[in-house]
């Protein structure tokens, strides 16, 4: 009995140490080409979020990490990736959450130069109802785009909500709980990088270059 | 009928893993809001498929018995987790698109009932064979449901085909209807079910007609161990 149980457990370990094998090596061949599609998605939703000629650096490599709960809607780290001109810091894309969304969390990326401009806003990651709240999404409308040159100022503050309550966003027919989420959760995070743009640009690279 | 056509029979349509056994129908279900989506589904689950029905009869003279699932379930998600790692990286696109539904293929009792049922009693290239021709099935019908949905979801064909295919497959996009609105109890889980019943409906209503054409009358076999058994 116990020896056809060892024989077994041996049997059993073998396996699973050629399946480990298998996969750790695939992992190994893929792991640049996954870290390449990664870096150049990155790239293509920064690229989106603020204009490429505004800036000269590698913007993917340049990002420092935030925890801001208040401000930024989680309670763990986001990236804000650092654009610079002529080693000048000329905006921010910051990510940042909106806790309040109609199903769950929804994770935006928000392009903002130093004085509250946002030059695009960028939805990563929802799950708003297919056909309503999912026009945050770029890919089935063109709302999230009104963000663009959008500028915050102290006293414009009650111009970011949608029209229904007196602001200058558009609702969609049928759901306003998502852009109300998606409109606040922007707000809060061109007002943070307004004024914290200082202590971010400061605080040194701590989340890019990782070839 | 020899090996093959028995095989090519049974997985398409007399046992089609879809319709008949109802195997998977998670993946099934949630992934075919598009067409594009259903191929993608497809091709990874006939990876995953042929690559463990060839395992499994490879290795099925030297396992015990008692072990053989739990040997099974790893070498299906040795499987899946390298073509997750692929897909990942040659198909970013609809590796995002398809989301945890990918990695969920190790649910998909499809797979480990044909490892169990069929490639761990048959040589290594029928096995290959039942693998690859079950998956075919099930592919035919995430295809047949993916494109019924997409087109009366969303009045296209091939919607984001380039995610899978690359740039050259964005010609494949037909808009067949132009709709105002998505019409979105189609797009959502529930179309899926209806979609499938009646899909079901249609296939069982042709059942008889269609195998009094493919199968020779007073074939009396005896019925292989191999097979899932038909339940009605």
């Amino acid at each position: 009995m116990n020896k056809i149980m060892s024989k077994n457990g041996l049997i059993l370990a073998c396996f699973a140490l050629v399946v480990t094998a298998v996969v750790a090596l695939t992992h190994e061949l893929t792991k640049s080409d996954i870290a390449k599609q990664e870096q150049k998605y990155l790239l293509t939703l920064l690229e989106q979020v603020i204009e490429p000629t505004t800036y000269d650096n590698d913007l993917a490599n340049q990002c420092v990490l935030i925890t801001a709960p208040k401000a930024l809607g989680r309670k763990t780290p986001q990236r804000a990736f650092i654009a610079t001109k002529d080693n000048v810091p000329v905006a921010i894309a910051i990510e940042t959450t909106a806790p309040n969304g109609y199903s769950g969390n929804i994770d935006l990326l928000v392009g903002v130069d130093l004085f509250g401009k946002a030059s695009g806003v960028r939805t990563l990651r929802h799950q708003e109802t297919p056909g309503l709240g999912d026009k945050v999404e770029l890919a089935k409308s063109s709302w999230i785009e009104s963000f663009k040159d959008k500028i915050l100022t102290d006293k414009n503050e009650n111009q970011w909500q949608v029209k229904k309550d007196g602001g200058q966003f558009d609702q969609f027919t049928g759901a306003t709980i998502t852009p109300r989420a998606v409109i606040l959760a922007t707000k809060k995070a061109i007002a943070y990088v307004k004024n914290n743009h200082q202590t971010i640009i400061n605080s040194g690279n701590s989340c890019g270059a990782q070839s | 009928m020899n090996t093959y056509a028995e095989l090519t029979w049974q997985g398409i349509w007399k046992n089609n893993p879809g319709l008949v056994q109802l195997l998977g129908l998670c993946p099934l279900l949630a992934v075919t809001s598009t067409l594009t989506n259903a191929l993608g589904m497809s091709l990874a689950t006939i990876i995953v498929m042929v690559g463990s029905n060839a395992t499994v009869s490879i290795i099925r003279n030297f396992i015990p018995k008692e072990i053989r699932i739990p040997i099974f379930v790893m070498i299906i998600a040795g499987y899946v987790t390298c073509v997750q790692l692929l897909f990942n990286a040659y198909a970013f696109g609809i590796y995002q698109s398809l989301g945890i539904f990918l990695p969920l293929i190790v649910t998909n009792c499809i797979i480990i009932g044909r490892a169990e049922a069929f490639a761990s009693k048959n040589d290594l290239l029928p096995s290959i064979y039942d693998g690859f021709i079950m998956a075919i099935g099930f592919s035919l019908v995430l295809v047949l449901l993916g494109g019924i949905r997409e087109l009366l979801g969303q009045g296209t064909l091939f919607d984001g085909a380039p995610l899978l295919l690359g740039e050259w497959a964005s010609v494949l996009r037909v808009e067949v209807i132009e709709f105002e609105q998505s019409f979105l109890f189609i797009m959502l889980p529930p179309g899926a079910f209806v979609a499938l019943g009646i899909i079901l409906a249609i296939k069982n209503s042709l059942d008889d007609k269609v195998e009094a054409i493919i199968v020779p009358p007073v074939v009396v076999e005896k019925p292989q161990r191999a097979r899932v058994n038909n339940v009605t």
